[in-house]
């Protein structure tokens, strides 16, 4: 007796399932592909027909409004919208870099501080979580603007350390590092002990892995990284110096500003997404089994080598996903800086130079893009090192 | 938020195959209401009382429109638009006219698919200090902050006028005018620049309104209008002819108050204007006593500007340019007749 089969053999080609599920998804790419070029069509046909400029030749047009903080160069008067544009992307990826580095880093230790047998320290820790991520982002981001602006005084009354940082209501005042020549050779030496230091650590893995010796390599490693670019900076004639802000007229002239805006919106970012990666944190050491910590402890480990060398590596595997979506959340949410009118892309492109062109597909566009690319460059360099991470079968 | 508004508007251009704009007139007919977009707050503009109710000059502009449109000033909806969202939602089709304070320049007229119907407020930029800055002339302030409100021209003179005068100035540019303003309340920055008509209005909003004072200096041309779209000759023609209907009354001394007797003038001017004689309001598509309606619900020129910034207001900017031409202002009518 025969088995039962599908009937793979029916007659006709609509009959089989293999060539039906291929027929279907040509169908609907098609479909997606006409509503694709129906809408485009439409948008370019209705923008024509109302006589609106289109195309990207507005980049060239000089902008000539003013920017409150850029990292490159900058004149209100030849400057084109192009600059703005990069000027704007360049203030939305400091923000989120330093945002990203503090919310790791306050995420780690509230996570930590989270699990700490003290009853203290675990319960004011889950006193900061609840609280800061049960506030909307957006009131949060107000908050610290306000706080900031009225708690500092005014330029003339600015707090001072040692006649060289000064913080006001107009910012964070440093003193600006002027390199001269010779600053190079500093550079250089610098990097030369980074490599050294990669050698030494690679150096001194090997040896233990073959006699078990330890070697101090922290200690070592610090020592380069500082006494070799600092002999450098005395042999080479101290090329580096300081011009520090004065106080001429109504602000503060010379120096590197930290304007409040980027103070509040770093603030209320790394303190708003560290309450997300300290509950990541906490998850991934939870989820690490009992039992592994104690057979460790039964072999007679120390403390730090058991979290280095066996909770960790098991536990960051559960951390990363849920931390590379706080990453994305955190520089997607810095476009809300339009609200405090921190110069970023949202606030500078789509908002100033939006309605100084007022080319709104181009801009939007090109907005989406941007925050498109970065986010997909974040997640792939993320999922790269969660491969490295995932569990190998040996 | 607001780009996922302007996104919407933006989707609004794609998924309808042929916007026709071709005719507003009879969109706004079939209606039955104007959709006009507004600010979101500008004193003697248009700004919402503590009962919700919109009042202000280019409030008044868009209950004339809808006089003369449906005989009835109460038929319109008001649309509050940040500076960023409105020319967007005028060539989007979600309002039929923008009344909000806009600067005439030559890139909006040109560029955006739009056209300016007119002038109804001659304005030009200034600026706001503390009286404890101790400054008292644009000229010393050389090296200053200045708080801004986004996109409008504001940004590009205040850089014109510090180049041209060989000074530096740094700017912090907010996103409203309610945030522009708390800014320089907290100390963000020295000065506030901005159209001297609406500098006036952020002196009332001050906790204490003697401790700020608006610079003598007036830096720019600010020529504000209503603005339509482009293409719609009919419907563009009804928005100038309504505000020139305003200047005309005021300057044959038709006011909202003599209007039914003006109606019985013998001045032939009045009759023309009034649609006694003559057919001015059927050649523009409307009924023809379109200007007497405008003049009976809204009021000429002269009583809405003193109601709303004028000597009748909280804010008492003198007329200055705002006069009409034979007393020595730029506000013209072209005659009708």
């Amino acid at each position: 007796m025969k088995n039962k089969q599908l009937p793979t053999d029916g007659n006709g080609f609509l009959n089989n399932p293999h060539y039906r599920a291929i027929l279907f998804q040509v169908v609907a790419l098609a479909a997606v592909i006409f509503c694709g070029f129906y809408f485009a069509n439409n948008m370019f046909d209705n923008i024509a027909s109302r006589g609106i400029s289109t195309g990207f030749s507005f980049l060239n047009n000089t902008a000539g409004f003013g920017i409150s903080q850029t990292l490159i160069h900058y004149d209100d008067g030849t400057s084109t919208f192009l600059d703005v544009f990069i000027i704007g992307l360049l203030n939305t990826l400091l923000v989120s870099v330093l945002g990203i580095i503090f919310a790791s880093i306050i995420g780690l230790l509230l996570g930590v501080a989270r699990l700490s047998s003290n009853y203290l320290v675990s319960k004011l820790a889950l006193v900061y979580i609840e609280t800061f991520r049960n506030i909307p982002i957006l009131l949060q981001i107000l908050f610290w603007y306000n706080v900031v602006l009225a708690a500092l005084p005014s330029p003339r009354q600015s707090l001072s350390y040692l006649d060289s940082v000064y913080l006001n209501n107009r910012g964070l005042l440093l003193p600006e590092p002027i390199f001269e020549s010779g600053s190079l050779a500093i550079l250089i030496a610098f990097v030369i002990a980074v490599l050294s230091v990669i050698f030494l650590v690679r150096w001194s893995r090997k040896r233990h892995d073959e006699t078990g010796q330890d070697f101090p390599i922290v200690k070592v490693s610090l020592a380069i990284l500082v006494i070799a670019p600092c002999l450098v900076y005395f042999v080479a004639g101290q090329p580096i110096s300081a011009e520090y802000p004065e106080l001429k007229g109504f602000n503060f002239k010379g120096g590197l500003t930290i304007i409040p805006e980027l103070l509040a919106l770093l603030f209320a970012l790394s303190i708003y997404t560290a309450t997300y990666i300290a509950e990541a944190v906490r998850a991934g050491i939870e989820s690490v089994p009992k039992g592994q910590k104690e057979a460790a402890k039964s072999l007679g480990l120390k403390d730090y080598v058991i979290l280095t060398k066996v909770v960790l590596p098991q536990a960051l595997r559960v951390i990363i996903p849920p931390v590379i979506n706080q990453f994305l959340n955190l520089t997607k949410n810095s476009s809300l800086a339009t609200a405090i009118g921190y110069p970023e892309l949202v606030t500078l492109f789509s908002g100033t130079t939006l309605n100084q062109v007022g080319q709104a597909i181009e801009i939007i566009l090109m907005t989406m893009a941007v925050y498109l690319v970065i986010s997909i460059l974040i997640s792939l360099l993320l999922n790269w090192v969660n491969a490295k991470m995932a569990i190998k079968g040996r | 938020m607001k780009v996922t508004k302007l996104a919407l508007l933006m989707g609004m251009t794609a998924l309808v195959p042929t916007l026709s704009h071709a005719d507003t007139l009879d969109d706004v007919m079939k209606k039955g209401v104007l959709n006009c977009g507004v600010s979101t707050g500008i004193p003697g503009f248009s700004a919402a009382d503590s009962k919700g109710v919109w009042k202000g000059l280019d409030v008044d502009y868009c209950r004339a429109v809808a006089s003369a449109v449906f005989g009835d000033a109460s038929k319109v909806k008001y649309f509050p638009l940040t500076a960023k969202e409105r020319f967007t939602a005028l060539q989007s089709g979600e309002i039929d006219l923008l009344s909000r304070a806009t600067t005439w320049t030559a890139t909006r007229d040109t560029s955006l698919g739009l056209t300016f119907a007119g002038v109804n407020y001659y304005d030009g930029q200034g600026f706001l200090v503390s009286t404890k800055l101790g400054v008292s002339s644009a000229k010393e302030l050389d090296g200053a902050t200045f708080c801004i409100q986004a996109g409008t021209t504001t940004e590009l003179n205040l850089t014109d006028y510090f180049k041209s005068n060989g000074m530096e100035y740094k700017a912090v540019t907010y996103d409203t005018s309610g945030q522009t303003i708390d800014g320089f309340k907290n100390g963000r920055c020295d000065a506030v620049t901005s159209d001297a008509s609406q500098l006036y209005g952020l002196k009332l909003k001050m906790d204490d309104p003697a401790s700020v004072v608006v610079l003598p200096e007036v830096i720019s041309k600010e020529p504000l209008g209503p603005v339509v779209r482009q293409g719609d000759e009919k419907w563009f023609k009804i928005a100038r002819w309504a505000l020139y209907a305003t200047l005309e009354a005021e300057e044959l001394g038709v006011s909202s108050s003599n209007v039914d007797a003006m109606l019985k003038s013998e001045n032939p001017g009045v009759k023309r204007l009034l649609g006694v004689t003559g057919q001015h309001g059927k050649d523009l598509g409307l009924k023809n006593d379109w200007a007497y309606q405008i003049v009976k619900q809204a009021g000429n020129y002269g009583e809405m500007f003193d109601k709303n910034v004028g000597k009748d207001s909280p804010v008492k900017i003198d007329r200055g340019l705002n006069k009409l031409w034979n007393q020595g202002g730029l506000m013209y009518s072209m005659p009708v007749r």
